[in-house]
């Protein structure tokens, strides 16, 4: 089986995200960049599905040059290459525009599954696997939180608002994962040794065969107008418990017109 | 007047009250129109709360597919009426419709908006709402999902006529189908994403039965009960509670957590909620940095006692 799986680099979860003054889009420079935490249950179950029964698993990320780390930390968790789309054109892509360039990337290259994570830490849109599914035109497996694949079928459990559903395609198809599916694997020091020597391919939107114009900030079908930064709120009241607490509560939310 | 097309929520044939509150807003964006996929749906409310026209696609085939379905009927729908934008509520389906249909459209997208203006420019609360967006989709129909709670849902009745849909499915709408649908039990409660407050309990909590005391303050309250990921991991609540990066985004009128410490990811779920009230024995716990009213104490003491309090209130 031949698996792709996605893979973004994003600011560090517990640092402090800000929009550029200049353009408006996230401030990618001031933040660590790390694998998005959700991808990793990607590449984990990547890793997990070929183990089990042989293939073989390609990282792709799009992103600036140094998105080439998370590439690399694929490569380290165990994925065999990696492909790193880089250009200056891509700066400030939107979801469409990451999902033309991916789609385009992915296309007959023989995926059996390309495997997303749920979401961008940073974008949060959770929108990337099913646009690449509608741009593929092949089944949109998404949300699994168990995937299990018998020759050409696959079979998900897809988590939904009120429990789950079972849901059953054809491969090739797209899926995307969460993060109740798998425990991501440390890479090891074997691993990252490894690593070292497997394949990075460095692919440019031209490569892709998509056209610069279709893609970046300028190119982007939503704009951003405005944006200002939310006053802090005003510290709270807090109490320590002197048997009242729940009392105190009480009459708080009775000031509030809660009660 | 344009249109503006409101994808329907429904679950077992009940309108959801995002949908309401869509309808609410489309008012004054256009005409508002609502879009009914699925079958066995009470289209009442929708013509109670200004659905000019209702579009009802039934067919049976419609449900037993991922998402494409929705996709091909909106996707037709926008074609024969040229609607001035589609408003679909931002559950983690709605935004998968809503990002299918701008590809297959050409249309811009906007996600998780908690306002859209007159001119169609829409407002995001990013950044765990520590900072405000104002965006505006400039190709295309613009595609706008918006938050449950972020707007009143107010009735203003209108004609509500009924247009059947005829849709024939594309193959890729058919291709990812539909075998089992397992529903977790709702125990009565209003739903999480539309609560009007929600009481969560975290690995405070201690075990399953610890959320009894979380489930009785919850009931005094009429709320629904939301979880960490910690509680639901350990199976002491099942997944579709959990608040959060990779369980529901809430913005209720209040939320109240007990033994949660406030890590990020749960943050993301819960911090734009209007007002939050804390009850952790740790004084250092991240979570009372958000809070309106904060209580360090043992949840086992604070809570009962609340609840007991709640209902003395109540009379
Ligand atoms: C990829 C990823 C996705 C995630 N997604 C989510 C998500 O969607 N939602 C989510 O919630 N988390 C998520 N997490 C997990 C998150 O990082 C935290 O681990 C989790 O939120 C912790 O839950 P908690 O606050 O209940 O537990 P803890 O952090 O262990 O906190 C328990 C708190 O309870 C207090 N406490 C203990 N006993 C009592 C008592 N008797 N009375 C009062 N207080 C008491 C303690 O002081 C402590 O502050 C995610 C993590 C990752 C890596
Ligand atoms: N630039 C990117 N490069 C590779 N994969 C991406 C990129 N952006 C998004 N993805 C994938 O799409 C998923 C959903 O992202 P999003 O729709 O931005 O929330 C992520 O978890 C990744 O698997």
């Amino acid at each position: 089986m031949k698996i792709a799986v996605c893979v973004k680099q994003v600011p560090d979860t517990w640092a402090e995200k800000k929009l550029t003054d200049a353009d408006r889009t996230l401030d990618r420079e001031s933040a660590d960049g790390v694998m998005n935490e959700l991808d990793e249950y990607a590449v984990e179950e990547a890793l997990l599905l070929t183990e089990a029964s042989g293939g073989e698993v390609v990282a792709v990320s799009m992103g600036p040059d140094k998105a080439e780390e998370t590439v690399r930390k694929a490569l380290q968790m165990g994925a065999d290459s990696g492909i790193h789309i880089v250009d200056d054109s891509l700066h400030g892509s939107d979801a469409i525009a990451t999902s033309l360039v991916l789609s385009k990337v992915l296309a007959d290259k023989g995926f059996d599954l390309i495997i997303f994570g749920s979401e961008s830490t940073d974008a949060r849109m959770s929108v990337v696997p099913a646009m690449v599914a509608e741009r593929l035109g092949v089944p949109q497996m998404t949300f699994a939180n168990k995937v299990e694949v018998a020759g050409e079928t696959l079979k998900i459990q897809r988590q939904t608002e009120y429990g789950y559903d079972e849901v059953e395609s054809s491969t090739p198809a797209v899926v995307s994962v969460v993060e109740k599916i798998n425990e991501p694997r440390y890479p090891s020091f074997k691993g990252i040794m490894a690593a070292k020597k497997k394949p990075i391919e460095t692919v440019t939107v031209a490569d892709a065969g998509v056209d610069a114009g279709q893609v970046g900030l300028a190119a982007a079908w939503s704009q951003v107008d405005q944006f200002s930064e939310r006053p802090p709120k005003a510290a709270g009241v807090k109490i320590e418990d002197d048997g009242s607490g729940g009392v105190k509560i009480a009459e708080y939310l009775s000031e509030q017109k809660f009660i | 007047m344009s249109e503006i097309l409101v994808l329907v929520d429904h679950s077992d044939g009940t309108v959801k009250k995002v949908t309401l509150e869509l309808l609410t807003l489309a008012r004054g964006l256009g005409q508002p129109a609502a879009v009914v996929i699925g079958s066995g749906v009470d289209t009442q409310p929708l013509a109670e709360y200004g659905a000019e026209t209702i579009y009802v696609a039934d067919d049976g085939d419609l449900s037993n597919y991922v998402v494409g379905p929705k996709v091909d009927v909106l996707a037709q729908l926008v074609e024969e009426k040229s609607p001035a934008a589609v408003l679909i509520a931002s559950s983690a389906e709605g935004k998968e419709v809503a990002g299918r249909l701008a590809v297959r459209l050409n249309s811009g997208v906007i996600t998780d908006a908690v306002a859209v203006a007159e001119d169609l420019s829409a407002t995001q609360s990013v950044f765990g709402g520590a900072v405000i967006v104002t965006s505006k989709v400039s190709t295309g129909t613009p595609i706008i999902t918006v938050r449950p709670n972020s707007s009143p849902a107010e009735a203003a009745p209108a004609a509500g006529t009924v247009v059947p849909v005829a849709v024939t499915l594309t193959d890729t709408a058919k291709a990812a189908k539909i075998t089992n649908r397992v529903v977790a039990q709702s125990g009565g409660r209003p739903e999480l994403t539309e609560a009007a407050v929600v009481v969560s309990g975290g690995r405070g909590v201690g075990g399953e039965d610890g959320f009894g005391v979380i489930e009785s303050l919850a009931d005094s309250l009429g709320a629904a009960v939301g979880a960490s990921r910690a509680a639901t991991d350990a199976g002491w609540y099942p997944h579709q509670y959990q608040v959060g990066q990779t369980g529901k985004t809430v913005a209720p009128q209040l939320y109240i957590a007990n033994g949660i410490s406030g890590a990020i990811q749960h943050r993301a779920g819960m911090q734009t909620s209007k007002t939050i009230v804390v009850v952790n024995k740790d004084p250092e716990a991240p979570i009372f940095e958000l809070a309106d009213f904060g209580v360090v104490g043992d949840l086992f003491t604070v809570v009962p006692q609340l609840t007991e309090e709640i209902q003395k209130r109540k009379g």
